[in-house]
């Protein structure tokens, strides 16, 4: 799932226009929900708060707060279309995804992000989770005993573990587990190592952003007009 | 072997125990810099490394510094990592070195960009040091870049990489320098050498696959009379090995910097024993008057003198 963290409130609060009479915090019900900072507790959580710092200032501003399934996918937005178009400004709670889906169906509208994406990644514990995909386009688990190099190394290194791996943790930081020995203790258990001795030429990052935005189409929907 | 692509190819495979040096490049653009650290070296060692943005500070770029190096006489190795170039500017600096007249490469992965003073900035690791490895044999050997194109006039190198002996787990740092060996690294240099019951475990393996006779194996040496450097070292840099023994000679020593030359002088003996270490990389970080003291007391003084046709 796309995790997200929610931004801090005195950088939305700054965010938000001096002038504006109402104000509505969408959460989104599904990634960031799991990810417990967007989702619809955390959109009236916002809103009790914001409301008590405006209040507390002596200004008026109408704050309501709503939830949706997903907010990029226009079937559900349908849903609050028009308490979209009665405030001033939206802040969203959803991915960077969502936002910019509320901005092409609104195009009238301010629509600010509440929240900053972090990255793709399950949930590791309670209350807490981990990258686990950078959404490369061409999938490598295959080859890597099922732990991604590109995603799980802090230099998306393919051809083994840097010199800075040390006590199965990353030069980057100790908190972070050096991918290359999960890929490795891994490739072990599943008598895979030998794999892991064949030279990984230069990825092809064309399937990545820098083969340009990407967007693809299902065949099924366009005929010859899909892959 | 009929042709010899740079001075230190030569020395090394006609079976000479070399010595090489390295030097760190200003953080500022003054060539006089470099000429007043070469006065130092001149005479005393074979090849001098010129590090890449060493823990990804700004510095001037290793080819550049190497070639001022190489005007005033001095045989050099460039540093190329991947982490501030993709293949188009690794390859394109290859070249350009190459046609400046530089002819050994040291391929690296490069330190991470959070190690620096710009934690903020992108890094690329478009290629590690094993795909640089390959990339250069292609260039080199084939007169092909990764994209599959021919060069007209290939670039004359000779390719080096880096070993960290003490890395753990053992296994798994080997099988990627098997893989650096098997895309063409034609020498090695090691992390610095303090733990040598270790480093002898590492030869014994090299040895036991034969692997010190399809690299030169080059012993990295760090020379210091700093208990604190050792501690920093030890505690702080990532792989290194550093035993409490060694740190309390220097602590309890009075005349710390001859302890210091004493112990690079038994390590540099230790090695030298070992059938495939070919030479010594020494580095002398913050202590690079100490070079030719070490050279003279670890009597590898004087050099030998070899020429190749640099064509």
């Amino acid at each position: 799932m796309i995790v997200g963290k929610r931004k801090d409130i005195q950088e939305i609060k700054d965010m938000l226009p001096e002038d504006m009479d109402d104000l509505l915090i969408v959460g989104c019900g599904t990634c960031v929900t799991v990810s417990l900072d967007g989702g619809e507790r955390e959109a009236k959580s916002l809103r009790d708060l914001l409301t008590l710092y405006y209040r507390e200032n002596g200004s008026e501003v109408d704050i309501n707060a709503d939830a949706i399934k997903r907010q990029c996918d226009d079937e559900f937005i349908d849903e609050i279309e028009n308490e979209i178009e009665e405030n001033d400004v939206v802040l969203s709670l959803a991915c960077g995804v969502g936002v910019q889906h509320l901005a092409i169906r609104f195009p009238e509208q301010v629509i600010l992000p509440g929240l900053n994406t972090t990255f793709y990644g399950r949930t590791s514990a309670t209350g807490e989770w981990e990258e686990m995909c950078h959404g490369c386009g061409e999938c490598v688990l295959d080859r890597f005993a099922g732990v991604c190099p590109v995603a799980r190394c802090s230099k998306s290194l393919l051809n083994g573990p840097c010199g800075g791996s040390e006590d199965g943790k990353c030069e980057v930081d100790d908190d972070i587990d050096c991918g290359w020995e999960l890929i490795y203790e891994r490739a072990s258990e599943l008598d895979m190592l030998d794999r892991l001795l064949e030279y990984e030429p230069p990825k092809d990052w064309t399937t990545y952003r820098d083969g340009g935005v990407r967007s693809h189409k299902n065949p099924e929907f366009f005929g010859s007009g899909g892959e | 072997m009929a042709e010899y692509i740079s001075k230190l190819h030569k020395l090394l495979e006609e079976d000479h125990f070399v010595v090489c040096s390295e030097m760190g490049p200003p953080i500022g653009a003054d060539p006089e810099f470099i000429r007043d650290k070469c006065e130092d070296l001149k005479g005393y060692v074979d090849a001098v490394n010129v590090t890449d943005n060493q823990t990804a500070i700004v510095r001037m770029s290793s080819i550049s510094a190497s070639k001022i190096a190489m005007e005033e006489g001095l045989e050099m190795i460039i540093q190329a990592t991947g982490r501030d170039r993709n293949r188009i500017g690794i390859q394109s600096d290859l070249l350009g070195a190459s046609a400046l007249g530089l002819r050994n490469v040291l391929c690296l992965t490069g330190d991470h960009q959070s190690f620096g003073k710009d934690e903020g900035s992108k890094n690329v690791f478009d290629m590690d040091s094993v795909s640089i490895i390959s990339a250069a044999h292609d260039m080199v050997h084939e007169g092909e870049l990764v994209s599959g194109d021919e060069l007209r006039t290939p670039p004359k190198l000779y390719l080096g990489g880096a070993h960290n002996p003490f890395a753990e787990p053992f296994e798994m740092h080997m099988l990627k320098l098997r893989k650096k060996i098997k895309s063409g690294m034609q020498f090695i240099q090691t992390q610095a050498i303090y733990n040598l019951e270790k480093f002898d475990m590492w030869m014994e393996e090299m040895r036991s696959q034969g692997l010190h006779e399809e690299t030169h194996i080059i012993a990295g040496i760090l020379p210091t009379k700093s208990e604190f450097a050792l501690k920093y070292m030890k505690n702080d840099v990532p792989g290194m090995d550093v035993p409490d023994e060694l740190i309390d000679r220097v602590a309890n020593a009075d005349d710390k910097e001859q302890e210091g030359v004493d112990i690079t002088v038994e390590i540099i003996e230790h090695v030298k024993q070992h059938e495939g270490v070919k030479g010594i990389h020494l580095m002398p970080v913050g202590w690079e008057e100490i070079t030719p003291v070490v050279v003279e007391e670890a009597d590898l003084y004087p050099r030998p003198e070899v020429e190749v046709d640099n064509e």
